[in-house]
């Protein structure tokens, strides 16, 4: 897989991206109460054929991070720039063209495949909303196309979903998100509900692509181990927050959040050789809740760092002396917790 | 108390000597309206006291209704057991009437399940729902029942168990809710515990939370445990030894540090690279082509030869390879599993 360079242009840029949910309390009359703080301040580059990768447990917020991204949210405040257009400032005719340029592939492929359109429907169907990309009478041949390309028989243009297995399955949501030809595809656990002889199948297909098309993924997951195989870069999420940012190398081998390294060390490696010779840490408690983190750092609660400062004062996500890359930790420091070999 | 207990442990051929648990030539078959689907055909397991025995194998492979089979809580119809035998100290289970079969759930075989939200009654408190085992099999008072019910929350670490007790699952977040679960299952102290998928649905680093503590509580009972998973990682810091299931066979079964140093079926060693290792780098992955095969219609011969690297002509044919002996407890299914294990071995 070629690694593409530090200075290949940026084609997607979010500032201080933020979305709360409103908690409303009322019937009639809904007042709001509080808010769901799921994305909270987030800033992120992704450049032409770069895979980012974004890791998380559940409730960090990487899904609607996803929805933003392709436009299905609208953010609370923040920018999302795709090659100069700040998308939630745009509508009508400008927003369509622009979301040409990004797409996504959803995590299951069981239900975000409409069960009664057949697959030459279903990949055709973008064509329907953006006409100019292919004219009717090329719409076919088009779809046939994107079906070669996933690796599925042209011929299956007239089947519909639930005559493919679940991998298969999943190359139709990628044909769909292939249609228009965008630079950018979010992939929102592409792999997590497929089985793992079919997962490596999956990731294979969306390697070869990028290279093909000189695609760029953001690549949302919390399957740590797929991360560290497709991703160049990786952002670690808690609480709606990138707590750590940085390459493969520098996410996975010298780790300088403790959360990032508790995470890491969590992830059972299948070789029974290392068993009770791995450095693991394991949290306490669990996530707190979204509409109501905890003051400053919002990992103090389950943190073994944890002094005063860290309640008093947010740490910011930034190059520290003891971190060469983007850390949000007061006392971030090197540990490497997963000892990889080449 | 006790008499209660001496009384449920009685059961007819009850053998302290003989297996802990005993699964011999299991098979089991669901008649739908598409066809016949042979989900387990000829499922040979074994178990002692203190073991971890786990069952990998992808969906659809059995391993799930291997262990509704030995709980008998296949649902029949469609299910039936064609064959077989699933021995619990020298008794049959599978001729039990269904009376004794109740007792032996929960009393000395016990399981828990992937969805743990799924799986407890969303009107019932927490509390109630551990105390109704109490109540039900021993025949303790409302208030007896309570308190036990609070020194299992205390025992599977959920804190300020006496306040959580009225609490009901949609209270408990997920892994609170799979501690809930792995009380209930201990709560009468069986002897086997199956744990189907028990960490799928949860975070890493909740998922090494419950693993220790299942490890732990195994350690203090010397129970013996069954983890059907399909994550190989898991597999290989908590098993003792593994079975791989593949169409409702057991591929290959062997101690966990050989399988994974030297598999010796196609299967096991084209799953083991195909899988990302989060400490590899650069690791490129191996593809499995095709899918796993249609219970309805599993392939002639060996069922794996569609999609195996090594097929040859006898692959094709029946019989389908049998059970040869790799090595003292450890077998494999496939003719060529010299060759197989022969190799470099697949993860270095």
């Amino acid at each position: 897989m070629s690694r593409p360079s530090a200075d290949a242009e940026v084609v997607l840029e979010t500032r201080g991206l933020v979305k709360h949910f409103p908690i409303t309390r009322g019937i009639v009359f809904k007042t709001k109460v509080g808010a769901v703080r799921a994305v909270d301040g987030i800033d992120l580059q992704l450049r032409r054929g770069e895979t980012l990768g974004v890791v998380g447990e559940s409730g960090c917020g990487k899904s609607t991070l996803a929805k933003l991204l392709v436009g299905l949210e609208k953010p609370t405040a923040g920018s999302i720039n795709v090659r100069g257009q700040d998308m939630p400032r745009l509508s009508g005719a400008a927003l369509r063209r622009a979301r040409r340029n990004i797409q996504m592939v959803m995590q299951d492929p069981y239900t975000s495949l409409n069960p009664r359109m057949t697959v030459g429907d279903i990949i055709g169907e973008p064509f329907d909303i953006h006409p100019e990309v292919a004219p009717r009478g090329e719409r076919k041949r088009r779809v046939q196309e994107l079906l070669d390309l996933v690796g599925l028989n042209p011929e299956h243009i007239n089947r519909y979903p639930h005559q493919f297995s679940g991998g298969q399955r999943q190359r139709i949501g990628i044909a769909r998100a292939l249609a228009l030809r965008p630079e950018i595809i979010v992939c929102d656990e592409p792999v997590s509900a497929l089985d793992v002889s079919i997962q490596a199948q999956v990731i294979n297909l969306l390697e070869s692509l990028q290279d093909e098309l000189g695609l760029s993924y953001i690549f949302i997951a919390h399957d740590l181990s797929v991360v560290r195989h497709i991703a160049d870069r990786v952002a670690v999420m808690y609480l709606g927050k990138i707590v750590e940012i940085g390459t493969e190398d520098q996410i996975y081998d010298s780790p300088t959040h403790p959360y990032t390294q508790a995470l890491l060390s969590a992830v059972p490696v299948p070789d029974p050789t290392l068993r009770g010779q791995r450095d693991q840490i394991v949290l306490e408690g669990d996530v707190p809740s979204p509409a109501n983190p905890p003051s400053g750092c919002r990992f103090r609660t389950r943190c073994w760092k944890a002094q005063e400062i860290c309640a008093e004062q947010e740490p910011a996500l930034t190059a520290r002396e003891k971190s060469a890359h983007p850390s949000a930790c007061h006392f971030a420091e090197e540990r490497n917790v997963v000892h990889a070999v080449e | 108390m006790t008499d209660i207990k001496a009384e449920i442990d009685v059961l007819p051929g009850l053998d302290s000597s003989a297996r802990l648990l005993e699964v011999e030539d299991l098979r089991v078959e669901f008649r739908t309206p598409a066809g016949v689907a042979r989900a387990i055909n000829g499922v040979n397991l074994h178990l002692d006291p203190g073991e971890t025995l786990a069952i990998l194998g992808e969906s659809g492979c059995g391993k799930s209704v291997t262990a509704q089979a030995i709980m008998g809580i296949l649902d029949s119809p469609p299910g039936f057991i064609t064959g077989g035998a699933i021995r619990y100290r020298g008794v049959d289970l599978l001729k039990l009437p269904e009376e004794q079969r109740r007792k032996v759930r929960a009393n000395h075989i016990a399981m828990i399940f992937q969805d743990a939200l799924s799986a407890l009654n969303p009107v019932f408190s927490v509390g109630f729902q551990l105390g109704e085992l109490f109540r039900v099999h021993r025949g303790m008072s409302r208030q007896d029942a309570k308190r036990r019910a609070i020194e299992l929350l205390d025992m599977v670490k959920i804190p300020a168990a006496r306040q959580r007790i009225n609490d009901y699952p949609h209270q408990f977040s997920g892994g609170m809710r799979q501690r809930v679960m792995i009380a209930m299952a201990l709560a009468l102290d069986p002897k086997v515990l199956i744990a189907d998928e028990p960490t799928t649905a949860l975070d890493v680093t909740v998922q090494a939370q419950i693993m220790n503590l299942l490890a732990e509580l195994q350690r203090e009972r010397n129970m013996g445990l069954i983890l059907i998973t399909h994550d190989m990682g898991v597999v290989a810091d908590v098993a003792d030894r593994i079975s791989v299931m593949y169409a409702g066979k057991v591929v290959e079964e062997a101690p966990v540090l050989d399988i994974y140093a030297r598999p010796a079926h196609p299967y096991t060693k084209a799953l083991l690279e195909s899988i990302p290792r989060l400490d590899l780098k650069g690791q490129k992955l191996n593809v499995i082509k095709g899918l796993p095969p249609n219970l309805t219609r599993i392939p002639a011969g060996c069922p794996f030869n569609p999609r195996c690297a090594y097929t040859r002509d006898v692959c094709r044919a029946d019989p389908p390879p049998p059970q040869y002996d790799v090595a003292p407890g450890r077998t494999a299914r496939c003719h060529f599993w010299t060759e197989v294990a022969g190799n470099e071995p697949a993860v270095s």
